[in-house]
């Protein structure tokens, strides 16, 4: 396929770091919305800040880079107005799960038929390797130099628990498989998160010792393994693994579905 | 259409107002005094096709409004005090990006959760100033139910107009006040929509203004695929480091009003014509200087009031000229000198400024008002 289609080829080159997994999320969205045969006028992408927001301004779609952890907000009432339109959202582990935190669980609970994609990379990147609620314990960052202290959030987990129709995850390293899930994220009516693994070698890997970047991608596929393997694996085994795979998709009523029943009802009173 | 006569509260009149004005999403969080908008839109908002939604925080309503409006639904949320102070940053947003949204902030006294239910107007100059930055804002203060109504519909209007948020400031008095009203067909009223662009899309810069100064908006999903960012941005709307643009975007951006103060602001003038003495007032503080001052005119006193429906931009002409007819200017607030401050400034010492100030959630009487303008006469 040509991806150039799908981008603003006068922004290019990238701002990301060389080795940055983010690429590899890019292009995984653009496979997807190709093979989805989407209409590149129908789609908004809404991005928060950080390394993962600055995807919005190289697609060629409708694109709103919001405030910093906003983005599902912003995503929500677009949705609403203009509920035709294929609204996905790229954030990242701090973007979405810290300063934003509050608006994931409560939109999966709506369960609005909006996409998430949430760049995991353990490290907030842009600000320059601050710790983030997936840093593991114990990993350095520039503002944990003894080590981070707290425990880490499970994204997806989160996701689930508080609501979602579907939820998959994925590392950068097998494109093909990562674009697989964003493609069945965005097709799944109701709320869509995929957590997607996304090495970050400047601000976290040199810091904690990953090896190259190239490592931190072999790396991640070494750890990677499918959710259905992952059933019979003790959790002494699956310690320092990633599971993926498709970890929820359930048939849950959808918010603008429900709304609009809402709206014939007043309507007709 | 007919026109509609009921016996209603200044905050459902903001309601109505809304959905007379074209608003079809309204996203919100419960907060005392204003808390009634939502409720009201609530059951209302799905009856004209339009969507109502209690998000989790006040700066998801923040953002939402701002997404619903780029998808071309005209947007509202309402709050007060502690609710205005989470969405500022996202108040920035709006004036950055220039999407049109209105916000109303019921008035409650601060600082902190404050005074929930007591009436205040210490929210003047956040209103102007509270998020970070310099940037365009309206702010206009309706004196009672009716006058809230039209100043919801004229919201509306001035932020499509201007694409510029637009911030409704009620005091707890207007917003519970319940007055029997006559409210105009809805198909009377003057709508102003967005300009669109008339390009192709090709063609289409997004942040390329006409000698209005207000660019054309293109709405998500209508084939214009374009980038909104908070950064500083150029023409094209993606974001810039180069002096000379940022310099260009961002004087466009705050001069953009300036030619249009003559529409946007307004105030209403009771018995200025031969005043000597002078108050200015807004709100329902307004509504006790206007028994003072009738009641000191009963005493042939030439006391006159300019009452403002539009604080910001503040009318410091208008004011000016005032300052050199009257001796005085009464300037009666419910907070420390908000507004006074600004009157002072205006008048550049062409009239002595006579504040009086209450923060302690009690209106005030119009006893006081009368007191001061006798004493100054």
């Amino acid at each position: 396929m040509d991806y150039s289609q799908y981008l603003r080829n006068d922004k290019l080159p990238y701002i990301w770091c060389a080795g940055c997994g983010d690429r590899i999320v890019l292009k995984a969205i653009l496979r997807a919305i190709h093979d989805l045969g989407l209409e590149k006028d129908e789609i908004a992408m809404v991005a928060g800040i950080g390394c993962s927001g600055r995807t919005a301004g190289y697609v060629d779609f409708n694109t709103l880079h919001t405030t910093h952890g906003r983005a599902i907000t912003f995503a929500t009432g677009l949705k609403m107005a203009r509920p035709d339109m294929t609204v996905i959202v790229v954030s990242g582990d701090g973007d979405a799960t810290a300063i934003g935190g509050n608006h994931l669980i409560h939109a999966a609970r709506r369960n609005i038929d909006i996409t998430v994609l949430v760049y995991n990379n353990h490290i907030y990147g842009m600000t320059g390797g601050q710790v983030s609620p997936t840093t593991p314990m114990g990993d350095f960052a520039t503002t944990a130099p003894y080590g981070n202290l707290e425990n880490t959030f499970d994204i997806s987990g989160l996701t689930i628990a508080a609501g979602a129709s579907f939820v998959a995850r994925s590392a950068v390293a097998d494109i093909k498989y990562l674009s697989n899930l964003i493609g069945q994220a965005i097709s799944k009516k109701g709320f869509s998160l995929v957590e997607v693994m996304t090495p970050c070698y400047i601000a976290y890997g040199r810091m904690n010792e990953k090896g190259s970047a190239a490592q931190m991608i072999l790396d991640q596929r070494e750890e990677a393994v499918d959710v259905e393997e992952a059933k019979s694996m003790s959790p002494e085994d699956l310690q320092d693994r990633i599971v993926v795979g498709v970890l929820a998709d359930r048939e849950l009523p959808e918010y603008i579905a429900t709304y609009d029943r809402v709206i014939s009802q007043a309507q007709q009173r | 259409m007919k026109a509609r006569t009921f016996m209603m509260q200044g905050n459902q009149a903001v309601a109505e107002g809304a959905i007379d004005a074209g608003c079809r999403f309204f996203a919100g969080y419960p907060i005392t005094p204003s808390s009634e908008i939502a409720e009201y839109l609530s059951g209302r908002l799905p009856e004209v096709g339009g969507r109502f939604m209690q998000m989790e925080d006040e700066i998801a309503a923040m953002g939402a409004v701002i997404g619903a409006s780029l998808g071309g639904m005209k947007s509202m949320t309402a709050t007060s005090g502690p609710g205005f102070s989470l969405k500022q940053e996202n108040i920035g947003f709006a004036s950055m990006t220039e999407v049109p949204v209105v916000i109303v902030n019921v008035m409650r006294g601060g600082p902190s959760t404050g005074l929930p239910t007591m009436p205040s107007q210490a929210d003047v100059m956040q209103a102007r100033w509270g998020t970070h930055g310099d940037h365009p804002i309206i702010v206009l203060a309706p004196g009672g139910v009716r006058e809230a109504y039209d100043l919801t519909v004229q919201a509306f209007n001035m932020s499509e107009e201007y694409r510029v948020p637009v911030i409704l400031l009620l005091d707890e008095i207007v917003g519970h006040v319940h007055e029997k009203v006559t409210l105009p067909a809805p198909d009377e009223l003057v709508i102003i929509d967005r300009k669109k662009p008339t390009v192709p899309p090709e063609e289409y810069l997004p942040y390329v203004a006409d000698e209005t100064l207000v660019p054309p908006m293109a709405n998500f999903g209508e084939g214009y695929r374009y980038h909104v960012t908070g950064l500083v941005h150029d023409e094209t709307g993606f974001p810039t480091n180069v002096t000379e643009e940022i310099e260009a975007q961002l004087m466009r951006l705050n001069t953009k009003l300036d030619r249009y103060e003559d529409e946007i602001i307004q105030f209403e003038e009771t018995l200025t014509e031969d005043a000597k003495i002078g108050v200015v007032a807004y709100g329902s503080t307004a509504r006790s200087a206007r028994s003072a001052l009738l009641r000191a005119r009963d005493e042939d006193i030439s006391a006159g009031m300019i009452r403002l429906q539009t604080i910001w931009p503040f009318p410091t002409d208008r004011i000016r000229e005032f300052a050199r007819q009257v001796s005085h200017i009464v300037v009666p607030e419910l907070n420390l000198g908000q507004i006074a401050h600004e009157v002072e400034h205006a008048a550049r010492g062409e009239a002595e400024v006579v504040r009086i100030n209450r923060i302690s959630g009690e209106p005030i009487h119009p006893d006081e008002i009368l007191a001061a303008i006798k004493e100054y006469w």
